[in-house]
């Protein structure tokens, strides 16, 4: 039952703190940071809630270790809007096109749909669309979510 | 849904994580992407007393051609090899088994070598390294050894992996002129398969030989047809009964009723993938 000295960096900014190995980066993003914007939902990697971004790459927060992050960058809901509060194009997109109903699972779809917009090689919408498999929405029907894609989408490929 | 408590080392260098498993034996659990093993611990159905992270060595990842064959180092992570321009030119058929596995959260972690050490019977990545007949390298602190995927699997999660051995690489020797394809039905994109295929047929003249025919979630591990495949050798591909070699290509699978499906269910959603992804590798235009 190991402890570890781990730095990383959170939204920008350096984090150095000591953790048992079995910490999950979800676990530790909301315990120990106080950053609950990540959503804990199944615990398994099903349903997406959890997601993140580490390295610009999106992943389940529930199926990496905290001491894992050692030296990484991960980047959460609460790094995603402008400096001055403003709505990134993500949040944007789904704000314009009731693109959440209750919540819970939307911040881990902005995180999605932030790896796949904003990379080097934009996303198209159907594999936009495929991506979202990967997130479960209990409040069910996907279309203001379908619909905040087609405009995320629109803009790089038509 | 917490994991168990465990020591954590994350080793630089292969030679250091093989130490870690002479030492730790089986009370060590190597660690690749995670995305079923960590599951697994927070579910507490693994309880190892050592997680070896091989998320560090270097050693373990990388993607290479040669002469026709193409080596994955273990470490390579399922979004490697479906963006990797070298996979796409010598082994584009595992793209399309590797894009069933998981989604795309989790592609973006998990490993190749992490899903084939595992085992999973409805898992992709088995299978197709099953009906590729790869060669498997398992390398411990004793020394170095290669296993057919054929022979690597004897039931479920279990496999000739021993306690003190990681596996390093996976080597794929694709035949020529081979159309490779895999299909599955599963509940939901992204689930494991209720039924699934990998088929490799290599076509010379417009007739097959040494095809291998692969079903995964039909049993408690990939599971070869091989009757069915020696009915597809010396065959030609026009006019082709793919019925009649769906029939033969059943009769191994034994699958078991569970929470997801019936073994019935199961054999009858056999039929169809079985013949969906004939038709299409025997059709024209089906090259590799």
């Amino acid at each position: 039952m190991s402890d570890h000295d781990i730095s990383l960096t959170v939204n920008g900014r350096k984090v150095a703190r000591r953790v048992p190995a079995r910490r999950t980066l979800l676990d530790f993003l909301r315990s120990d940071l106080g950053l609950t914007g990540t959503h804990a939902g199944c615990e398994h990697g099903v349903c997406g809630a959890c997601t993140v971004m580490i390295d610009g790459v999106a992943m389940r927060s529930c199926l990496t270790f905290a001491v894992q992050m050692d030296g990484h960058a991960v980047t959460t809901v609460e790094g995603v809007a402008n400096e001055d509060g403003s709505f990134h194009p993500v949040q944007q997109a789904l704000h314009d096109n009731h693109g959440l109903q209750c919540g819970f699972c939307t911040p881990g779809i902005v995180m999605s749909l932030l790896s796949l917009t904003e990379g080097e090689q934009k996303a198209s919408r159907e594999e936009v669309l495929d991506a979202m498999s990967g997130h479960i929405c209990r409040c069910t029907g996907y279309q203001g979510l379908h619909k905040a894609i087609a405009q995320l989408t629109e803009a790089t490929h038509g | 849904m917490k994991p168990p408590p465990f020591d954590y080392v994350a080793p630089d260098t292969l030679e250091e994580a093989l130490a870690v498993l002479a030492e730790h034996g089986d009370d060590a659990q190597p660690l690749a992407g995670g995305q079923s093993l960590v599951p697994m611990l927070s579910l507490r159905i693994a309880r190892p007393a050592v997680l070896l992270d091989l998320n560090r060595v270097a050693a373990l990842k990388g993607i290479s051609a040669e002469g026709g064959a193409l080596k994955l180092g273990a470490m390579t992570r399922q979004v490697e090899a479906l963006t990797s321009a070298t996979v796409e030119q010598t082994l584009p058929g595992l793209q399309e088994a590797v894009n069933f596995v998981g989604h795309f959260q989790t592609r973006n972690r998990g490993t190749i070598g992490g899903s084939i050490s595992l085992g999973e019977p409805a898992a992709e990545n088995p299978a197709f390294a099953v009906a590729m007949d790869a060669d498997l390298e398992l390398q411990s602190t004793q020394g170095s050894r290669v296993v057919r995927a054929s022979d690597y699997y004897s039931g479920p999660y279990m496999t000739a992996r021993t306690d003190t051995e990681l596996l390093t690489s996976i080597t794929y020797r694709p035949p020529a002129g081979a159309r490779i394809g895999t299909l599955e039905v599963s509940q939901r994109r992204g689930d494991f398969a209720l039924s699934g295929l990998v088929a490799c047929l290599p076509v010379s003249g417009g007739v097959i030989s040494d095809a291998r025919l692969c079903w995964f979630g039909m049993g408690s591990q990939p599971l070869r047809a091989r009757s069915a495949e020696a009915a597809l050798n010396g065959a030609s591909i026009s006019g082709l009964d793919i019925a009649g070699r769906a029939e033969l290509a059943l009769q191994p699978p034994a699958p078991k009723d569970d929470s997801h499906a019936t073994a019935d269910y199961r054999r009858q959603a056999g039929r169809p993938v079985f013949t969906r992804l004939l038709i299409r590798l025997t059709g024209e235009g089906a090259a590799q």
